[in-house]
């Protein structure tokens, strides 16, 4: 009896049940792997790949390494306070000759500019000549422009070869990255990144709230209306949201400017005067107006889907037990919806953090958001390195609050239907 | 006889497409609106006739950022672009455009070289300029009068009312200065100086409550036409289009103009070549050139093509007198420095960026 009880099970070929089961399970997981493999490879080559590629090059700069090689070389040895000597200048001499040939002397001009600003046509003009300079460089190059003997070019040279950087990052938070290393922060009329990702919070989260303000009722009058009128009423919510964002943007516009429908009947009732008429858009209003209407059915969506799944018994016993319509609904039924508010508060949150169509559109100047920003150097800077710093912050400041969401409200209390 | 009609037509119809195959088709991007229609009216149909190739024309916003992606993707779809002077010089600095052989330009027809027929300045080692623009501030006549000059622009206590802008410091801090007093030949030595830059944002600062920013060269007759704004600024061909072209009450002010060169560049590693060359050297010919400026009111980069302006296409208005290069309209302008915008926009940029957010 005791001897069945340890021996291995064996299967009817002889081999042990265990590895039999083992291999079954895992021929399963392969299979399955093998389901998803195409949805895996998509992520990681479209979008993965790239971001992370993207992401780099907020710390990753070898444009000026790669293009002044030599420059870079003896960059590398020098202490940034001393005077450079001859072996400097040669070397760069050498490197801008060469970068005029290949044209990259605008790439690397416009890289030192940055940390410079105004040193950009120092290098492309001295370029031009320098095929013809002759030793000692250091005295050619000084007659050919004397900036060359000041010590900031040098610096920020040495600031531009650095390959990892911090220095991205440091403007991304309104700091810049002196010659030594250490960082300090940015002069006063240059600091805006950091206001700017406060005022992207400060939008969003009354984005939020006025779409759970608006959003509520609706959701619940959808969940308690008899299944004909509420699908009518779907309808219109859900028409709006299949809308283009842009044609929905632009009928703000042309409700809201001062020439607007709004306006011109606030003329015709006497509410204001046609000289003095309100200022509704191109401004932080504007963008709270249209992102709050746009982003609505983000949160009356999960909302319904979760009062619908309660049953109105609950709030029948609440009253039969003598509870008065309020104390029914704050105690019995609210508490229930949580889950809902939770789910369409993150969703709306998220998504209006990173809008930025809708404030381009309507936000006038003081409602834009970081978006834009990122969208600025992005297409119009072109200084993408500072573009993918300001996107990891972002990305950042979403992930935290994220983990604090689970920390306080607990995502597994997120329900999406 | 049906059926050898049917046959015939067929027969043509192949002829056709063959045909149309064997011609190139060429991509040419341009600022949209009243001033690609000037382009495509003077350049693109006469070309397309003479040389059965097509054009296909598609607008911008301006900036390099398209052309960065294009050849850095190594997958370059447009051929020609129309740009403004610091992005032709920093493209080409950065080996995002092609230089361009200004040998391939025809010559004048009294056979002056295209190189001595071209305004000082109009061939920069990229680009070939097309015409002479200028930022000029305009106004609505029914509802304001009494417009001096550019400081009337900033004074508010004057003329209240919303003004209209372009969101980007360039062109705004010069006309800032001079409305400042500033005389035009001091504004860039003025704006070398960390003063002079305050004294600029200092002078914007005190209309920015009445401001309403515009992007598209389009938009600020727009403004001005719903009323949105009392005073805008604008490029000159725009404003004159909207009074001549479509009878609107604006007016044109030429105090304190800043003049500027539009050139067409060729982003690095365009397909087609040849064609593209082509149209480059037949769109900047004298008489295009002067073509173009009966349909939009900015000047001709060669100087052989002034003689040659005559009157807009609706056939009564002279167009001389609204070219920004007029004499009567130089009494204060100001020639763009594109030197000092390629060194400096970044931090300019970056502070107006600074000082619009917040």
């Amino acid at each position: 009896m005791s001897d069945t009880h340890n021996a291995p099970v064996i299967a009817a070929d002889g081999t042990p049940l265990k590895a039999r089961l083992a291999r079954a399970l895992f021929r399963r997981k392969l299979d399955a792997f093998l389901l998803v493999s195409p949805l895996l490879v998509f992520l990681l080559v479209f979008f993965l790949a790239p971001i992370g590629w993207f992401l780099s090059k907020g710390f990753h700069d070898d444009l000026f390494s790669t293009e002044m090689p030599n420059t870079s070389a003896v960059l590398a040895d020098w202490d940034g306070t001393t005077e450079p000597t001859e072996a400097h200048y040669a070397a760069l001499v050498t490197d801008l000759v060469e970068t005029r040939k290949t044209r990259t002397i605008g790439k690397v001009a416009t890289r030192v500019n940055r940390e410079l600003s105004g040193s950009r046509s120092l290098f492309t003009s001295t370029a031009r000549k320098a095929a013809k300079m002759e030793a000692p460089f250091k005295d050619a190059l000084i007659k050919t422009k004397k900036d060359w003997g000041e010590i900031a070019v040098w610096q920020a040279m040495k600031a531009a070869s650095r390959t990892f950087t911090i220095g991205y990052y440091a403007n991304a938070l309104d700091r810049r990255q002196l010659a030594d290393g250490s960082v300090v922060a940015q002069p006063e009329e240059r600091r805006i990144h950091v206001k700017l990702l406060i005022r992207t919070l400060e939008i969003s989260f009354q984005v939020t709230l006025y779409c759970l303000l608006l959003g509520y009722p609706i959701a619940y009058l959808l969940a308690t209306l008899p299944n004909r009128t509420s699908n009518l009423l779907m309808i219109l919510v859900l028409l709006p949201f299949w809308t283009s964002i842009l044609v929905r943007t632009t009928a703000w516009i042309a409700m809201l400017q001062s020439q607007g429908v709004l306006n011109d009947v606030f003329v015709f009732l006497g509410v204001t005067p046609d000289e003095a008429r309100f200022s509704l858009i191109y401004n932080k209003l504007g963008t709270l107006i249209a992102m709050t209407h746009i982003l609505l059915p983000f949160m009356v969506l999960p909302l319904y889907s979760v009062m619908k799944g309660i049953p109105p018994s609950y709030v029948r016993a609440a009253k039969s037990l003598g509870a008065t319509n309020w104390t029914a609904f704050w105690r019995v039924y609210a508490p229930q919806t949580v889950p809902g508010i939770g789910a369409g508060a993150i969703l709306v949150f998220i998504v209006a953090i990173g809008y930025y169509i809708t404030p381009a559109l309507v936000g006038g100047q003081d409602g834009q958001m970081i978006s834009n920003f990122i969208d600025f150097h992005m297409r119009r800077s072109l200084n993408w390195n500072l573009a993918a710093a300001l996107g990891t912050v972002l990305l950042l400041v979403v992930l935290t609050l994220y983990w604090v969401y689970d920390r306080v409200v607990g995502i597994d209390n997120m329900k999406l239907g | 006889m049906k059926l050898k009609q049917l046959a015939f037509g067929v027969a043509t119809a192949i002829t056709a497409v063959s045909a149309a195959q064997a011609a190139e088709s060429i991509t040419v991007v341009s600022w949209g609106g009243a001033y690609t229609k000037s382009q495509v009216e003077a350049y693109h149909k006469p070309w397309m006739a003479e040389t059965g190739n097509t054009i296909i024309s598609e607008d911008y916003n301006g900036g390099l950022s398209e052309v960065k992606s294009q050849v850095e993707a190594g997958n370059v779809k447009w051929n020609v672009l129309d740009v403004e002077y610091s992005d032709a010089v920093r493209g080409c600095d950065e080996g995002l455009l092609e230089p361009i052989d200004h040998s391939i330009l025809p010559a004048a027809p009294d056979g002056t070289a295209a190189i001595d027929d071209f305004i000082e300045g109009a061939l920069p080692e990229c680009a070939v300029s097309n015409i002479v623009w200028s930022t000029i501030f305009a106004y609505d006549t029914t509802k304001t009068s009494g417009v001096e000059g550019i400081a009337d622009f900033f004074d508010l206590e004057k003329f209240p009312g919303k003004r209209g802008i372009r969101k980007n410091p360039k062109a705004n801090l010069e006309m800032a200065l001079m409305a400042d007093g500033v005389a035009a030949g001091d504004v860039y030595d003025m704006l070398e100086t960390p003063e002079g830059i305050d004294r600029a944002f200092a002078k914007l600062d005190s209309i920015k409550s009445e401001v309403v920013w515009w992007e598209a060269g389009a938009q600020p007759p727009q403004l001005l036409a719903d009323g949105e704004v009392i005073m805008t600024t604008a490029y000159n061909g725009r404003i004159f289009n909207a009074a001549a072209g479509e009878g609107q009450p604006f007016e044109v002010n030429w105090d304190g103009q800043i003049l500027d060169f539009d050139l067409w560049v060729i982003p690095k590693g365009a397909p087609n070549m040849e064609a593209t060359l082509d149209f480059i050297a037949f769109s900047t010919d004298t008489q295009r050139l002067a073509d173009q400026a009966s349909w939009i009111a900015y000047g001709p980069a060669r100087k052989s093509s002034g003689a040659l302006v005559g009157l807009y296409n609706d056939g009564k208005t002279e167009m001389a007198p609204h070219m920004p290069t007029a004499e009567a309209n130089l009494g204060n302008a100001l020639v763009n420095n594109f030197e000092f915008w390629a060194d400096n926009q970044d931090e300019l940029n970056e502070r107006f960026n600074a000082w619009l957010a917040l």
